[in-house]
Formats: C-alpha cells, sequence, structure tokens
C-alpha cells in the first residue's frame, strides 16, 4: 500500500516534468523565445553583418542576450564610421494604452542608448525618439506581430 | 464661434413648477425607456429664406435631432411621428392631452419657429401628459445657421427637466481621425458635434498627432504632435486655429490634461528612459515636477476640485492606478485586482475614476470608486481604451480597434459610448475611423 502511494507519487512527478516540458519546447516554437522575437524577418542591416533592431519582451526594457550581441556590433560599427551619428526609435505593440507605450518606446530606445554608451560611444551621436505603438513593422492582430514590433530601431541620422 | 454664443439671448418667459408625475428612472438605464413624442415645430409662415437654409423643413429638422439625442440617451423612447394626432401648431398651443395618450407617450415637446430678418426664434413646451400640464418651456433668439445648436439646447433643457440632471447635447467631441494603412496610418485632429455632425478636421495629417483634450471651460484643447519629429505636447485654439508647444522640456511631452479650472496642464515628460508628471501653469508658464520616481508615471487626470491627481504607475511591476496629492505628496495605489489598469480619469462629479483594465488577452472599461473601491467593469472587449467623460458625468465615449488579419486588413478604430450603468454601448458615427476621444463641456452653460 505504502509502495503504491510512493509510485503514483512518483509518476506523478514523471508527468508533470512531461507537461513543463511540452510548454517550454512550445514557447520556444518558431521565432518567439519566451515572447521576444528571435527571427530575422524584419531585421534590416545598418551594414553588412550589423543588424538595425533589437526585440523586447511584453512590457519590458531589458535587454536579452541576443539584442546585447545586436548592439555589441552597432558599437563596433559606430566606432568604426565615426562620423555617423544614429536615432534610435522605440516601439510597442498594439496591446497596450498609447500613453503608456509611449513611455514604454522611450524607455527601451533608452536601455539600447545607454548599452551602446557603455560600449563607448558618446550619447552626443545617439538621439532617441518614441513612437509607442503608432508605427508597427508587422499589422497583423498576432503574437508574432506583436513581438516584431516590441522594439528599438537604429537609424542613421547622417 | 464665440461671437455666435453671444447672439444667444436665452430668456425664459414661462416656468411652470408643477410637480411632474414622470419620473425617469436615470440609475439602472435604459430597462423601461420613457415614451416621448417629440412634435415637429411649426414654422410660422412669416418666415423668410435664409442661406441656403430649407426653412420650410426646419421644424421637421429640429425636431428630428432632437429625437436622435433622446433615443441615444437609451432612457427615452421617442414615438413615431406617423401616430401623431395634432398638427405641430395646435397641439403647440394647448396638446388635447387624453389623445396623446392613447399612442401610449407620457410626455410631449411642441415647438414653434419664425426666421425673420437674419434671426431665428424658437419656442419650445414640454408638457407632462399624464397630469395635463406644461412643465417647462423656453424661448430665444439666434443666428439661423445655429438651427443645429438650437436643437442640442432645447434637448439639453427637456433632459434637464425630466433627469433632473444636467443634459450634454449641446457639446461637442473632438478626436483623431485615422486612415490608411495600421503600419502607415495617417492621423489628424478632428472635431464634431456630439451626435456626429459639422465634422472639422483641425490638421492635415502631416505630422502624427495623438490625444487632444478639451480645456474644461474654454474651447482649448492640449494635444501631442510629432511636429518636425519633435514629441511635445501642444496647446491650440480651436477658434483661431492659433497653436504653441507647451514648456520647453528637452524631450518627450505627452499625455496632457487640462486641470480643472483650465489654468494648468499636467502631463508627462520622458528623459533618459523615464517618464515623471509635471504640470505647466499657462498663465505664469511656471513648469512644476509632480512626480519623481524611476518608473513611468504617465496618464495623469485631476480631480474635479483640483485637490488629487489619479495617474498610471508601473512602481509595482505593471501598470497600476495611483492617486496623489496635486503638489506629489501622499502617493496611494488604488488598483489591486487581476490585471493591468491605465488611463485613470476622474469624473467631473468626482466620485468616480473611468480607467482601461487589461485581463488575459481581453480590455476593459469600467469604473471605480476613487478609493479604488466598488470596481466595475462596464464592457468587454478584443481592444478598447481611453475613456473621456460626459460633461454630466452620466456616460462615457472611447475608442475601440478590432483584430487585423495577417496582412493588417479588418483592422479599424471606432468610437463607442456607453453609459456608466453598463447599459446603451452605442458606436458613434464619424466620417473616418477614429480614437483618443475629449468630450467638451457645456457649450453654453
Amino acid at each position: 500500500m505504502m509502495f503504491n502511494k510512493n509510485l503514483k507519487n512518483i509518476l506523478l512527478v514523471i508527468f508533470a516534468t512531461l507537461v513543463l516540458s511540452a510548454c517550454s519546447t512550445a514557447k520556444k516554437s518558431g521565432n518567439i523565445d519566451g515572447d521576444v522575437y528571435t527571427g530575422k524577418e524584419t531585421v534590416e542591416y545598418l551594414a553588412s553583418g550589423v543588424p538595425d533592431r533589437v526585440f523586447f519582451a511584453t512590457n519590458k526594457s531589458s535587454l536579452t542576450t541576443a539584442a546585447r550581441e545586436t548592439l555589441r556590433k552597432q558599437a563596433t560599427y559606430l566606432r568604426k564610421n565615426k562620423n555617423l551619428n544614429v536615432t534610435i526609435e522605440g516601439h510597442a505593440d498594439e496591446r497596450g494604452t498609447r500613453e503608456y507605450n509611449l513611455a514604454l518606446g522611450e524607455r527601451r530606445a533608452n536601455a539600447a542608448r545607454d548599452y551602446l554608451m557603455t560600449y563607448g560611444i558618446s550619447g552626443n551621436r545617439i538621439a532617441v525618439i518614441s513612437y509607442g505603438k503608432e508605427k508597427p513593422v508587422n499589422p497583423a492582430g498576432t503574437p508574432l506581430a506583436w513581438s516584431q514590433n516590441r522594439r528599438s530601431v537604429t537609424v542613421k541620422v547622417n | 464661434m464665440r461671437k455666435a454664443l453671444l447672439f444667444f439671448f436665452i430668456n425664459i418667459f414661462l416656468i411652470n413648477k408643477s410637480f411632474a408625475l414622470i419620473e425617469v428612472d436615470i440609475t439602472r438605464g435604459n430597462l423601461d425607456p420613457l415614451p416621448i413624442a417629440i412634435s415637429p415645430l411649426h414654422v410660422d409662415i412669416k418666415s423668410e429664406n435664409y442661406e441656403g437654409i430649407k426653412i420650410k423643413d426646419l421644424g421637421e429638422d429640429i425636431s428630428k435631432i432632437i429625437e436622435d439625442n433622446f433615443r441615444a440617451t437609451g432612457l427615452f423612447n421617442p414615438l413615431k411621428k406617423e401616430a401623431f394626432v395634432q398638427k405641430p401648431d395646435i397641439a403647440h398651443l394647448k396638446p388635447r392631452f387624453e389623445d396623446w395618450r392613447l399612442i401610449k407617450a407620457q410626455a410631449l415637446v411642441t415647438g414653434k419657429l419664425l426666421v425673420l430678418d437674419g434671426k431665428l426664434k424658437v419656442e419650445f413646451r414640454l408638457w407632462d401628459l399624464a397630469a395635463a400640464k406644461e412643465m417647462t418651456a423656453l424661448a430665444f433668439t439666434t443666428t439661423p445657421s445655429n438651427w443645429r445648436r438650437v436643437a442640442h439646447i432645447i434637448s439639453d433643457k427637456i433632459y434637464e427637466r425630466l433627469t433632473g440632471e444636467e443634459g450634454y447635447f449641446d457639446t461637442r467631441i473632438i478626436y483623431v481621425s485615422e486612415s490608411g494603412p495600421k503600419e502607415q496610418r495617417v492621423k489628424k485632429l478632428a472635431i464634431m458635434d456630439q451626435d456626429g455632425a459639422n465634422t472639422k478636421y483641425l490638421t492635415l495629417g502631416n505630422e502624427l498627432v495623438l490625444t487632444p483634450r478639451f480645456n474644461p471651460t474654454n474651447q482649448m484643447v492640449t494635444y501631442m504632435s510629432y511636429f518636425r519629429n519633435m514629441p511635445r505636447v501642444y496647446l491650440l485654439d480651436i477658434e483661431t486655429g492659433t497653436q504653441e508647444v507647451v514648456g520647453n522640456f528637452p524631450g518627450m511631452t505627452f499625455a496632457p490634461r487640462f486641470s480643472p479650472d483650465g489654468k494648468k496642464i499636467v502631463m508627462s515628460f520622458a528623459k533618459d528612459g523615464n517618464s515623471d508628471i509635471y504640470t505647466m501653469d499657462l498663465d505664469t508658464r511656471v513648469v512644476e515636477r509632480i512626480t519623481d520616481h524611476s518608473s513611468i508615471d504617465t496618464s495623469p487626470s485631476f480631480s474635479p476640485d483640483g485637490k488629487f491627481i489619479a495617474f498610471n504607475s508601473d512602481r509595482s511591476g505593471l501598470q497600476q492606478i495611483y492617486v496623489m496629492r496635486s503638489d506629489g505628496s501622499e502617493v496611494k495605489r488604488i488598483t489591486f485586482g487581476n490585471g493591468i489598469y491605465g488611463t485613470p480619469v476622474w469624473s467631473p462629479r468626482g466620485d468616480l475614476i473611468a480607467f482601461t483594465k487589461m485581463r488575459k488577452g481581453s480590455f476593459y472599461i469600467g469604473v471605480m470608486r476613487v478609493d479604488g473601491s466598488g470596481e466595475r467593469l462596464l464592457t468587454e472587449n478584443y481592444y478598447q481604451e481611453a475613456p473621456s467623460w460626459s460633461p454630466n458625468g452620466r456616460v462615457l465615449v472611447f475608442y475601440r480597434e478590432t483584430k487585423s488579419g495577417l496582412k493588417g486588413e479588418g483592422f479599424s478604430a471606432k468610437l463607442w459610448s456607453i453609459d456608466i450603468t453598463g447599459y446603451n454601448e452605442r458606436r458613434l458615427k464619424t466620417e473616418t475611423d477614429a480614437s483618443d476621444p475629449s468630450w467638451s463641456s457645456l457649450l453654453t452653460k
């Protein structure tokens, strides 16, 4: 009886583990990890090998590992092109109130700007502007589109 | 417009203070709307034509506007005119009460008008049919081109007499007109009468404009514009068309709203990734910082007595609603329900805060008491936000967006209104797609 109960518990644990791992694989499916976009579909390039944008999780402005890697490439590129100035545009998805999203876009753009500055790029060379949810890159009403729209984009000014 | 207001010589020539037997239940919404007969206004045969206005039809046209206003409240059921039993001029002198009662009307509106020497003279009477008595009457003179406003003013007077609350028909709504595909949306400031008539576009659509809000004391508007790619709060005089940037901030200012006395603008200023709330006095130009927190603080809204400000902050992690004294002291979080909360807007009556709530992929418009208790969700949808109060605090207007398909097709943004009881949800007529509505005060008080 006792043994039986233990076995039942073990089976439960195994079952739970299976369910949980199924969940985490589902979350990584396609080009979204968690809810951060990891694909290249919408990405443009400042120069060969230098992506222009990084992606964020819902309501977040923290930089993912992939985002930091992209920004380091941008910093290297900006160090090589000393006369180049950029504007970082911060964007949000459409699933939030307009005013909060304006602030969130500004926070995202600044997160990217701050990171470039820690790699030696002068703040004077980097302007920021937030568009909130006003300029989606993908107009679809899907989680994939929203993840592509939660972004900051580095744009050459001159 | 201001000039035109001066032409209103409103003189009450007859007030009948009889106790009305009619009662409109305004606390429960439209469960049993009051049957009301709105007779066409009789047009005096001495009337002269006036600049393209069809004088012959004016009596019908005015009564139609009154009828539409009353139907839109959800509290009244305007009866079909085919069933009317008396000619407008005769009914206006003295209705045959028993005949009107036969068509189940409980209240009757009659009136007459005369256009002479470039002036429009209107009078109307409101009759209590059960008590066989006149309830109220009013006569006024204005320029004939104001005839739509005449209809709204009459509607307001009748509404006030029957419900005991101030009306909201002689008002306008400013909003953002939208067109074009979602990725390249063109947005213009637009203004219309509360019933959707007289739409005018105030900007050309060359730059992105957002969140216009009326000054509660006059016809000034504050809004956000990306003019020259510098997102800033602007002040616009809609009578003269002059506009100016509000303050001299070295970064984005947004989410503007007037103080209840119309003398200050409260807004957010974003710097280095942090948004805080500021006010600027429009007379002295003095800028004050109200919040100082590393979180996003935005969507501020004054209480009608000017003593408090409700706002939206993510200092707890996600968006919640907070209330503080208007100097920034005594910050209190008021929302603790499941979900996240935005866009608090204080009711002009002072007793409620309207908000947007997001929970499990749905968006709600709701109201709660100013301490956060008594939350009532009025409507649930795929996407909706930005409630704005009717000046009497009875109706909310907001905007709603539809879910778009894989190429952005099927997307639309429209204005909707709902009674604070949760009844009578209806779409407002707009010429284009629309968002960010703001309801004006009554144009004549």
